[in-house]
């Protein structure tokens, strides 16, 4: 051992779930321990390393960066599927799209961000939709950005080919005929889409810059993930590149409540939601013009 | 309570699928080929019809555009349930008045997520997943 590497003290599992977490977010409860194993066990073999310590001491002291992406992206849930949750998808083509259509002068491109978009089911299926109100967006450029820690996935998602299986969870027929083409037993997204949206690998703990400015950002089904800490600091960084009138869409198990301050939800859905400082004058301009409780009625007669 | 018809010549397909549709609530009616599943809609229309292609006597698809050409044929929502997974028998089960398409094999979560997509989902199970959060 060379003078300048660390020794793993303590128990191996809790060191590994600590990198986990630094490196990518990811919390993994003291539960899991058997399932972490078995994960990691196939690396190890192939590796021929001295079972869970000895990868946790290759870990700790950065000797292989290949090797430390695989384990973090062998960790990571990538479980997806097309039009998921469904809320979100309607509610940006009946609301969030027709908004900025009418809000945006026409020279300027719309940006929608799938964050964590894993396989691309979720930005594929922002393009169908953007596909389908061609007509209402009259030639305005829309871009796509679909980001993910994964490279694995990354490239399972810019190949856009999908098993009979994945085509099935979420996806409507008439769109299975139109976007895509049958390759044996798997079905592809045509080119045509696929070169609409952008691939790009970004790690949620990293900064946006590369980024730039969104109006429309889906981070959806990775902060589940995360501890409270690791939420914040995401939704923080995330309202700095998201416009004031944009909107950010959330999965159907996971709210902003008592995590974030910078966000607030659709009273209707609380996946959908919009920058809380952008709507505070409004949330409070009717408090004060129809006070509801005797309290507030009093108040106000005494002010005048 | 949503009423539907599902027509294969496997009993145990078709026992499958009236599982799932009787644990989310439905109200299930079985035919094993065309022609008894076109008598039982002449009886009394179902709201959706899960129905397979092929079929010794009258297969899915002489079925589907027989119901089109029903009285009140238009009304019920079907879904093809399927081995065949061409996208020529997909295209052809749409034109002939199909709503949805599924290819076997596949699972409740593949039926429930159809059964949304043609708007017949019962509400309890659309919203099962928000309930769970509180
Ligand atoms: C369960 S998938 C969600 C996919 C999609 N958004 C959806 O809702 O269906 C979670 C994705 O988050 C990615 N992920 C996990 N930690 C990440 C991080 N720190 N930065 C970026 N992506 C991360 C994983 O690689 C995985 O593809």
């Amino acid at each position: 051992m060379t003078p300048n590497t660390a020794k793993v003290s303590g128990d191996p599992y809790e060191v590994l779930c600590a990198f986990l977490k630094k490196e990518s977010g990811l919390i993994i409860d003291a539960q899991k321990r058997y399932l972490v194993e078995s994960k990691m066990q196939p690396i190890i073999r192939r590796e021929g390393l001295n079972g869970f310590h000895g990868l946790v001491d290759i870990l700790i002291n950065n000797k292989s960066a290949p090797l430390a992406k695989e384990v973090v992206e062998t960790m990571t849930i990538n479980e997806t599927y097309f039009f998921r949750d469904k809320v979100p998808f309607d509610k940006f083509s009946q609301v969030v799209l027709p908004k900025l259509i009418e809000t945006r002068p026409a020279y300027k491109t719309i940006r929608i961000w799938s964050a964590a978009c894993s396989s691309g089911q979720e930005p594929y299926s922002l393009a169908m939709i953007l596909d389908q109100m061609k007509a209402q967006l009259g030639g305005r450029r829309v871009e796509i950005i679909a980001t993910d820690l994964s490279e694995a996935i990354l490239a399972k998602a810019r190949e856009g080919l999908y098993s009979q299986f994945e085509v099935q969870r979420g996806l409507p027929t008439p769109f299975l005929l139109r976007y895509f083409d049958q390759k044996g037993d798997k079905w592809q997204i045509k080119e045509s889409l696929r070169s609409q949206v952008q691939f790009r690998r970004l790690n949620l703990l990293g900064d946006y810059n590369a980024i730039g400015n969104v109006d429309v950002i889906f981070c959806r089904n990775v902060l589940i993930y995360f501890d409270n800490a690791g939420k914040r600091e995401v939704l923080a960084k995330m309202r700095r590149n998201l416009a004031n009138d944009g909107f950010l869409m959330l999965g159907a198990s996971e709210s902003v409540l008592g995590t974030s301050t910078e966000f607030v939800a659709d009273p209707m859905h609380r996946m959908v939601l919009s920058p809380a400082d952008a709507n505070l004058g409004a949330a409070r301009r009717p408090a004060v013009a129809a006070p509801a409780t005797p309290a507030a009625l009093r108040a106000a007669i005494l002010a005048g | 309570m949503t009423t539907a018809l599902v027509v294969d010549d496997s009993r145990v397909v078709r026992g499958f699928i009236s599982k799932i549709l009787e644990s989310i609530g439905f109200v299930v009616q079985q035919a094993e080929n065309g022609v008894l599943a076109k008598a039982a809609c002449e009886k009394s229309m179902p709201e959706v019809i899960i129905v397979d292609w092929n079929m010794p006597e009258m297969n899915g698809l002489e079925f589907v555009e027989a119901l089109r050409a029903m009285p009140n044929g238009h009304e019920p929502k079907v879904v093809f349930c399927t081995t065949e997974n061409d996208i020529k028998h997909i295209m052809k089960a749409i034109e002939s008045g199909a709503d949805e398409y599924i290819m076997k094999p596949f699972d409740r979560a593949i039926l429930e997520t159809k059964l949304d997509q043609v708007g017949i989902l019962p509400h309890s199970v659309e919203t099962s997943a928000l309930a769970a959060i509180g």
